[in-house]
């Protein structure tokens, strides 16, 4: 018990400039979008989303980690905690996007018109 | 026999008499953590639900960055992304400051406890005001457009493709009619407030000012199909933006023009589709709810340290569950910050 109570602040500060460091970057080139990223496809969507993708699951796995201290838990906590909501999420997305995607190309090469 | 005696003594009472911890958590340690399981399934159902409406309006979704430009003191600088990143740092840092109340809470430290969990609180208070101030400007809006008879809005440009407000262009006519208010009504009448400018204003405004044109919703894809379109204009449009027509075709959408939309409100909106502040309004104000409500169980929490309940205790676990609840909050930010104001 004695090694849980020794501080932690360093590791903190660490992942805090982590973070830091993955915002600004998110940032900079949601303002920039650089034509090379947000013009080129990668199963089809563009590389720049991709890349926001990425980093915002970094930085979750940052915040579940270490501030929430996933770390430090046993493994059958982690996996309760964390397939449940990995599986459900990506069932979710599947079904909703494939839909939403079927749903517009619908609108856009059928009889049906909602914008005029 | 001997067995089933020996274990009923020793192994199942340790294993049933309770008292365990299986996972090696307490039991509001746990609960917290499956609390935040649901809960972000819920936030999920909601991003999912915002990520269906945008691919199903994938060609006529609005753009965040055109959406989102305003910062304080900077009046009429469009400065994209900028006050929400200081958002996210704001949230992030509450979430520093919030571990390290946890961390300072392992070593017993209380004065250290209530020193960050007054920072963290601070901080949660800065973001839900933040909030409230992106709202107030949401709700605003800023340049205005007009609605179609056919529910398809049109925004204004010049010809260099600078948007344009409607103030700046939009004719003054002899007023039509008054607002309805409930002190002239004849029997509890009122209505809600109209627009600055009517739809034959901006139509007559629009005819005196040759170098307006309309922009549409519709995002511009610079291909063979859409450079031979001869209602577009094409020096003015460029890929994945929103698609300029040309002066003789934007007369002949404005001519179908039904309604002046200022800002946005649950009905319409004047950034483009309508699902667009629907979702903004729901799923930000559920997290600023979110946020709220952890500020409050901070407070009270922060009251507890002061009194000396964890000292008695000889535990900060308390701080270490509502630490996970807040740095939740902070995840579902990091999510809804990338997924309505960045993709």
């Amino acid at each position: 018990m004695s090694q849980e109570h020794a501080s932690n602040t360093g590791r903190i500060w660490k992942v805090f400039i982590i973070l830091s460091i993955i915002t600004t970057v998110e940032v900079a080139l949601g303002i920039i979008k650089p034509d090379v990223l947000h013009m080129r496809n990668l199963l089809s969507m563009n590389l720049l989303n991709w890349i926001f993708i990425i980093l915002t699951v970094v930085k979750a796995y940052y915040i579940v980690w270490a501030f929430m201290h996933m770390e430090g838990e046993r493994t059958g906590l982690r996996w309760a905690v964390v397939a449940p909501i990995v599986f459900l999420v990506l069932y979710l997305l599947f079904i909703l996007l494939v839909e939403a995607d079927y749903i517009y190309e619908v609108f856009k090469s059928s009889t049906i018109k909602w914008n005029f | 026999m001997g067995a089933t005696v020996t274990t009923a003594n020793s192994e199942a009472s340790k294993t049933w008499g309770g008292g365990n911890e299986p996972l090696g958590a307490s039991y509001g340690k746990l609960m917290m953590w499956f609390f935040i399981v649901s809960d972000a399934l819920t936030f999920s159902g909601f991003l999912a639900a915002y990520g269906f409406s945008r691919f199903k309006f994938i060609e006529t979704w609005p753009l965040p960055d055109e959406v989102f430009t305003h910062f304080p003191f900077m009046h009429g600088v469009s400065a994209p992304m900028y006050y929400v990143a200081l958002m996210t740092f704001i949230l992030i840092f509450s979430s520093v400051t919030m571990v390290l109340a946890v961390d300072a809470g392992h070593r017993m430290e209380k004065n250290k406890v209530v020193f960050y969990m007054f920072l963290t609180i601070i901080g949660g208070l800065i973001f839900v005001g933040s909030q409230a101030w992106e709202w107030k400007n949401f709700i605003k809006g800023e340049y205005g457009a007009v609605e179609t008879k056919g529910g398809s809005l049109l925004q204004f440009v010049d010809d260099t493709g600078k948007r344009v407000k409607l103030e700046d262009f939009a004719a003054t006519l002899p007023k039509e009619r008054d607002h309805l208010e409930r002190n002239k009504g004849t029997w509890f009448m009122e209505e809600s407030s109209l627009p600055t400018y009517s739809v034959a204003e901006v139509q007559a405004g629009f005819e005196a000012h040759p170098n307006i044109r309309v922009r549409t919703e519709v995002i511009y894809k610079a291909d063979a199909a859409a450079k031979a379109d001869p209602k577009t204009d094409h020096s003015l449009s460029k890929h994945k933006h929103k698609t300029v027509l040309t002066r003789a075709e934007s007369e002949a959408m404005l001519a179908n023009g039904h309604i002046v939309v200022e800002g946005a409100n649950l009905v319409r909106n004047e950034y483009g589709s309508k699902l667009f502040a629907d979702f903004f309004f729901f799923i930000t104000g559920f997290h600023g709810f979110h946020v709220f409500s952890g500020v409050m169980i901070n407070i009270i929490i922060f009251f507890n340290i002061l009194l000396g309940t964890y000292e008695k205790r000889r535990s900060y676990e308390m701080v270490e569950k509502v630490g996970l609840y807040w740095h939740f909050v902070d995840l579902v930010w990091v999510f809804v910050f990338t997924f309505f104001y960045l993709v």
